[in-house]
């Protein structure tokens, strides 16, 4: 197995203040590495404010990294023109958290899943046809929707356009961000099953991005836990849900609401005034922890 | 006049609550809702959204916005119909003897007033407490619900509280003239896990310590597992299932809630998730006979006649749902 995608030391920092201060400068994302193998499912997770989203961005250069590599297939995307990040762009797709603002009211959704096909002047205008009524059928939806608006389509429906609007390409590695937070439970086991049979039909790899952790139990295959920015602890998802390591994981597992009460653990407090941002150190092998 | 402690504090009786329809007609978006909730107990009130439990609380407060209305039904709170109160009376009850918690405490907050003077205007509006005492009680609530540095705090606006702050500001709103029933819709949902996990500690120990019941509304069956003495499972303006809240995850009734159950991440992490299929119809497009007939695999001929009624399958516990008709099998 290799890397699909290495992530090498990647800072973002926001400056804050007005136009006319120089205000604090917030570090977003902390000098963060993580590799994400082909095939995998790896997971991001952290509450609101942890940097995973933003680190999702920034792989994607949606927003520019402050410093750090993003290697993709062996290649720095950093150094890349605008130009050729864009071409870059068509092995790497991500998926938003919300369906309602993510896809364009005015346009019809054919149109919204056959759009990166236009932008990369991909086939003629019948084969594109032909591959957003492929695309729909992919990701369950009825080819004969493709005139409707979004507005007619309910918050699932309207994440699979998402998703097929990403796969229009035959990316490699999707980044889903909190891509079905947004959706009712029995929607949302829907489109995650959608999303783990894409994975075996097209070999895909995903970034997951999520706060959910019984989700992230459920289909990450390895698992990075974030906290201000930093990595605190990276390992097997099993691994780690079983036997965390780092403090901070073990609160942010206690605190999940329990269904069964034989599940039910002991609250663990974090103090976080106590942290300290320290380096990741191998505790078992392949299980990495900031202790 | 107070009923004696054996009769439920709040007891709804076909409840129906109804919104036009832009085409003609209305849609029920709370069709027949009745259920008890005793004092001194939780009661859970879950669904998926859409379900009509947010809906059903508004129309216990009375504060259905028109065209919406209750079209009929009895809410019999403290000995009293809800229903049959003047505006004037409505007001003293909400706020007074019904708190409420909402989800997002950015919007129900005031952003104009500190967290300090709406407490304290509460206890003046309800004549509990004016000017200087006003304000020293306001304190005491932010210290009971454990908003740290109390005093210092009761000055701050909303915005410059986190979201767990802004949460507990909200509660000791709510709680400030020691209402008998506090409705709390989704407190949580809006917090990051570790700040609901302390929310719901805290809510706990105030049910302890002021013998609140409470009407806990949520999407979410974990916190109804660990918070809720019964829980009521609604879908389609309908309770489908209600009873002990471990009775009923352990051993549901309701081919809706075994579905809710099983398609929850973590039940089975070896496998796929077992989705419900479809998805919750719009108001107003339910089908006629049982609500989630459409999306049901036990589907079968007495399911499309008529919403079906409450079957027993325990002890407290009930299901509406025809594959009990026989009593409990299995």
């Amino acid at each position: 197995m290799s890397a699909l995608l290495q992530v090498r030391h990647l800072v973002k920092e926001f400056h804050q203040g007005g136009w006319f201060s120089k205000g604090a400068v917030t570090r977003a994302v902390d000098d963060i590495s993580f590799d994400i193998q082909q095939g995998e499912t790896f997971g991001l997770v952290g509450e609101s404010g942890c940097g995973k989203t933003t680190t999702g961005r920034c792989i994607l250069r949606l927003i520019e990294p402050t410093s750090g590599q993003v290697l993709f297939q062996g290649r720095d995307l950093a150094p890349l023109s605008p130009r050729d990040m864009r071409l870059a762009r068509r092995d790497l797709q991500i998926v938003f958290q919300d369906p309602y603002s993510s896809l364009n009211p005015r346009m019809r959704v054919g149109a919204i899943v056959g759009e990166p096909l236009v932008i990369f002047r991909e086939g003629t205008t019948a084969a594109r046809a032909r591959r957003v009524a492929e695309l729909f059928e992919l990701v369950g939806l009825d080819p004969a929707h493709t005139a409707k608006y979004p507005h007619e389509f309910s918050g699932g429906q309207r994440q699979r356009i998402g998703l097929a609007r990403a796969l229009a390409l035959n990316p490699s590695l999707v980044i889903a961000d909190e891509p079905v937070s947004a959706l009712d439970v029995s929607v949302q086991a829907q489109v995650v099953n959608l999303l783990l049979d894409l994975q075996a039909r097209l070999g895909l790899t995903y970034l997951f991005i999520a706060h959910d952790l019984r989700l992230v139990r459920q289909i990450c295959t390895r698992v990075a836990v974030m906290y201000r920015g930093r990595i605190v602890e990276l390992g097997e998802a099993e691994q780690i849900f079983l036997s965390p390591a780092h403090p901070y994981t073990a609160a942010l597992l206690s605190a999940v609401p329990k269904i069964n009460p034989g599940d039910r653990i002991a609250r663990v407090q974090f103090d976080a005034d106590s942290f300290t941002p320290q380096p990741l150190r191998e505790v078992r092998p392949g299980h990495l922890a900031a202790v | 006049m107070t009923a004696s402690s054996d009769t439920p504090l709040l007891r709804v009786d076909h409840l129906r609550t109804v919104f036009p329809l832009r085409g003609g007609g209305d849609a029920a978006a709370v069709a027949d809702v009745s259920f008890t909730l005793n004092r001194g107990e939780t009661l859970g009130l879950v669904g998926e959204s859409g379900s009509g439990k947010s809906v059903t609380a508004l129309s216990i407060i009375r504060l259905i916005q028109p065209p919406g209305r209750i079209v009929s039904g009895a809410i019999h709170f403290d000995g009293r119909d809800l229903m049959t109160l003047d505006d004037t009376a409505m007001r003293a009850v909400r706020g007074r003897r019904i708190g409420f918690v909402f989800q997002e405490p950015m919007v129900a907050l005031n952003p104009v007033y500190t967290i300090g003077q709406q407490i304290a205007e509460t206890l003046t509006v309800h004549g509990l407490a004016r000017g200087a005492a006003a304000r020293t009680k306001a304190v005491a609530w932010l210290d009971a619900v454990r908003v740290p540095n109390a005093r210092q705090r009761a000055d701050a606006y909303p915005h410059q509280l986190s979201g767990g702050l802004r949460q507990r500001a909200m509660i000791a709103l709510a709680l400030c003239a020691e209402p008998s029933l506090v409705i709390a819709d989704e407190p949580t949902t809006a917090l990051d896990v570790t700040v609901q996990a302390e929310i719901l500690d805290l809510l706990r120990d105030l049910r302890r310590e002021f013998g609140l019941s409470l009407l806990l509304i949520t999407h979410d069956l974990g916190v109804v597992a660990e918070m809720a003495d019964r829980v009521a499972v609604m879908y389609g303006g309908r309770i489908v299932e209600h009873g002990p809240t471990a009775k009923v995850f352990a051993a549901a009734g309701h081919p809706y809630t075994r579905g809710l159950l099983a398609c929850l991440p973590g039940f089975d992490v070896t496998a796929r998730l077992q989705a419900i299929p479809g998805t919750v119809p719009s108001l107003g497009a339910f089908p006629s006979g049982c609500g989630f007939a459409t999306r049901c695999a036990d589907r079968f001929a007495p399911c499309d006649t008529a919403p079906p009624p409450d079957f027993a399958c325990g002890p407290d516990h009930h299901a509406a749902c025809y594959l009990l008709q026989s009593g409990p099998s299995s």
